[in-house]
């Protein structure tokens, strides 16, 4: 019994197309801000991880990769990867991380700053990417925010494709910050339920 | 007669929902988000949920029922 594709299972697409674009327009990783809060509206609002379950347009494109394709050893992630403390530590290593980029933004937008045309690649690798950017109508600092997104985004995709090579094809979702936060905000608002379970 | 079941290992479970889709009865769910539970009366104890779970937090075990 195959089941029927949903329109939902195409999203892997937009997730290609968003790295894509930041290739040619740096301005388009604002749109990488819908990974951020349609995954935090849906568990605070629903209480679900319908995001990571449906509508996980990166998750997809690790399967495909990895499944389909075959590009993955699917070998068992190490014990150590999937511990509590590991996938909390990246939690707040990634957060540490994107508010010290937010905190660049706005050092950009108060204009004691220059604006820096690089992504940084896993927090460390500066790479040129002045080509992608075209000018802004407003504040540098909204290039900035685009730079510094796109190199979260696109440090996470490096990530989660090595992972994806080296065990299984959705490795990524095992330490995914936004899928670990998403699911302590679920244990929150289950926590009484959750407990009965067990 | 002891048939093959899927089980969760609901503490380390992520809740990603990749043994949900794979599943050829429907018999996974993630009602809120924390685990994924198996409805042991659909599942066939195919193995395929075990086989995509990322976290390989998924094992088949005999049971008696």
């Amino acid at each position: 019994m195959k089941q029927k594709k949903k329109w939902y299972d195409y999203l892997w697409i937009f997730s290609l197309t968003y790295l894509i674009l930041g290739f040619f327009n740096i301005l388009f990783a604002w749109l990488g801000l819908l990974c951020f809060f349609i995954p935090i509206i849906i568990s605070v609002v629903k209480g679900s991880k319908a995001y990571c379950n449906k509508y996980c347009g990166r998750g997809q494109l690790f399967s495909l990769i990895g499944g389909k394709f075959g590009l993955s050893r699917k070998k068992d992630i190490p014990k150590w990867m999937k511990s509590k403390y590991f996938r909390y530590g990246f939690l707040i290593f990634f957060f540490a991380m994107f508010f010290l980029m937010l905190w660049n933004t706005y050092l950009v937008f108060a204009g004691t700053k220059e604006l820096n045309q690089t992504v940084k690649l896993l927090w460390t690798f500066k790479l040129p990417w002045h080509w992608a950017y075209h000018g802004t109508l407003f504040s540098p600092g909204v290039a900035q925010f685009a730079f510094g997104f796109y190199s979260v985004m696109l440090t996470s995709t490096v990530l989660g494709f090595v992972t994806m090579i080296l065990f299984k094809p959705r490795s990524w979702c095992v330490y995914c910050p936004m899928g670990t936060m998403t699911q302590l905000i679920c244990k929150a608002k289950n926590v009484t339920s959750s407990q009965k379970e067990k | 007669m002891p048939k093959i079941k899927a089980t969760v290992s609901i503490r380390e479970c992520v809740a990603c929902g990749c043994c949900m889709k794979v599943c050829p009865k429907n018999a996974i769910t993630i009602p809120k988000g924390v685990f994924a539970k198996i409805n042991p009366k659909l599942c066939v104890g195919c193995g395929k949920c075990a086989k995509e779970c990322p976290a390989s937090v998924i094992t088949l075990e005999v049971t008696e029922k």
